[in-house]
């Protein structure tokens, strides 16, 4: 019996490692798709280095916004775009962020996932589950 | 005897009284050993007159070399600070505060401070020493200007007629009936400019002016943020930030190096009601021509030559004009006389091109016109060979005043230095 269960524990390990490892590639080929549309759609305004421009445009790098859990606040930013002055980390952007509503639910998780694992940020994955969720209920 | 006692006393006084004001003229003030970080044409040289200020805008030097300096963020729900140099070494040991608001506009006009608000221009009184008078009876001269966010500042200059010219800048990148969007045309015509994307001109005599009592001097600017009067030509000059993002919203016709230089970051001699054009052109500074904007039927070709008035100067893209001086001082060489420093505060929309600015600049002027050349003058308040993301500078060049021995002054809006620019033989 207690070997039976041995055998089962085990299996345990080796198969959420196998699911993890699987997930961390899923992850890791996301943020690279997620990096393309990055370069192309929001570098110009958020900087290589993830930045931001001080006093214009919000910084993603080290971001409590960027790296929190609150996804659907990003999905939000990304579809609707930010209009209204608001304070991030203690500092006001200037410029107006346009609404990128023309990216899939994919692309949007991709880039999101780019930009919460990239430079020194270390926020986990966003899926395309969760994407889908969100977007649906945002009119 | 006693009247010769008098007028020893009263010469010696007056001797006195001229060796404290050449004390603190250039040439008894020792620079920093490193110029203060900065590059400079030979004979200049450079010290940090005060470090860490605050978020330091435009600045203004009263007759007896202090220094007002107008705050982008409260210092203890203060927006105005004063530094003055006590013992005449050129650094400034006090410092006071006072203004409970924000904002970038300051100039002193015979004996009065004017300061900005992002939405209202004020007025104090100095008495004989340069001191305000009275910090809290500020004269509001102007209210009610438009602030949303983008592009809020409020810079000033004046005239010598009673005039204060007030920037108010486009809270908008050209006009498209959706900011910043790929696809979204520009609205004509653009309605921003009734109210924002010009020059006002109110007087410096009366109170609570509002657009209604005011002029629209000049309009078709986006967004100026140096402006300075020549008094050798009696006119009003302007730096204009130029439209952003040429290659994100129209890739098809920009590539991202064309988006990197153009358009053009311009200079305007202004005469009352001029239009320079915007957001219906730009300028293209290689081609010498202004350009139809693309949110508004423009290809990258098509010119507009029968419209708009021409820049007297143009630059490079996107590396933000902030401040803008004419030197009328003794104290540099004589061809600087009557021509123009600009500060760049450094661009951020050349990426993936490295960034550029991030200097200070001179015009040089003959004949009441500039040569059409321009040179880099102060170079290194970056810290960096090359930029390539904005928050890597360490310090970027914002505000410029002339001192009453001719020095310039330089403020930083990272770290809040002051620098103080000198020419030593």
């Amino acid at each position: 019996m207690q070997r039976i269960f041995l055998v089962f524990v085990v299996m345990m390990i080796s198969f959420t490692t196998v699911t993890a490892q699987t997930n961390n590639k899923l992850a890791a080929a996301s943020a690279a798709r997620g990096k393309m549309i990055y370069l192309q759609r929001c570098m110009v305004c958020h900087q290589a280095d993830g930045g931001g421009v001080p006093k214009l445009n919000a910084p993603l790098d080290a971001s409590s916004t960027v790296n929190g859990s609150d996804i659907a606040k990003l999905v939000k930013y990304i579809v609707k775009g930010l209009n209204d002055r608001i304070e991030i980390d203690g500092e006001f952007y200037a410029n107006a962020m346009p609404a990128a509503d023309d990216l899939k639910d994919q692309q949007i998780a991709d880039v999101l996932t780019f930009i919460r694992s990239n430079w020194s940020n270390k926020a986990g994955p966003v899926t395309l589950t969760q994407v889908k969720q969100i977007r649906s209920k945002l009119k | 005897m006693k009247k010769v006692t008098q007028i020893s006393v009263f010469s010696s006084l007056f001797i006195l009284m001229l060796l404290a004001a050449t004390s603190s003229s250039a040439q008894n003030i020792k620079p920093d050993t490193d110029n203060a970080g900065l590059t400079l044409p030979k004979g200049f040289t450079a010290l940090k007159v005060a470090d860490n200020v605050g978020r330091t805008r435009h600045i203004a030097v009263n007759k007896q070399g202090a220094i007002y300096v107008k705050l982008e963020r409260l210092d203890n729900g203060k927006g105005i600070v004063v530094l003055k140099d006590t013992d005449g070494d050129g650094r400034t040991e006090t410092k006071t505060t006072f203004a409970n608001y924000i904002g970038t506009g300051i100039a002193i006009k015979g004996n009065y401070l004017y300061a900005s608000s992002n939405k209202e221009v004020f007025k104090y009184a100095l008495n004989e020493n340069g001191d305000i008078v009275d910090e809290n009876a500020a004269a509001t001269l102007v209210t009610g200007l438009v602030d949303k966010g983008q592009h809020n500042s409020k810079s000033i200059t004046l005239d010598n007629a009673g005039n204060i010219y007030v920037n108010v800048g486009a809270p908008s990148n050209s006009c498209q009936e959706k900011d910043r969007t790929k696809g979204s045309m520009g609205m004509m015509p653009c309605p921003i400019l009734d109210s924002a994307g010009g020059i006002w001109q109110f007087k410096t005599d009366q109170l609570n002016q509002t657009y209604a009592t005011g002029v629209r001097y000049a309009t078709g600017l986006r967004n100026v943020v140096g402006l300075d009067w020549n008094n050798q030509l009696n006119q009003l000059f302007v730096t204009q930030h130029g439209r952003d993002m040429l290659n994100n919203l129209f890739p098809d016709i920009y590539d991202t190096t064309v988006s990197a230089e153009l358009p053009s970051e311009t200079m305007y001699a202004i005469n009352k009601g001029d239009n320079a054009g915007w957001p219906y052109v730009y300028y293209d500074h290689v081609k010498g021509k202004k350009m139809m904007a693309p949110e508004y039927g423009g290809d990258g070709k098509k010119t507009v030559d029968d419209k708009f008035i021409n820049p007297a100067m143009a630059f490079p893209a996107h590396m933000a004009p902030n401040g803008l001086l004419f030197y009328t001082g003794n104290q540099f060489p004589a061809r600087y006389k009557n021509g123009a420093f600009i500060a760049f505060h450094g661009s951020w929309n050349r990426s993936p091109l490295p960034q550029e600015g991030y200097y200070v600049v001179f015009v040089p002027y003959e004949n009441g016109k500039p040569t059409g050349k321009w040179e880099v003058f102060a170079d290194g308040f970056s810290g960096k060979t090359v930029v390539k993301n904005p928050r890597d500078a360490q310090h970027r060049p914002c505000g410029l005043a002339e001192g009453p021995d001719g020095s310039l002054y330089i403020s930083d809006d990272v770290k809040g230095t002051i620098y103080r620019i000198m020419y030593q033989k």
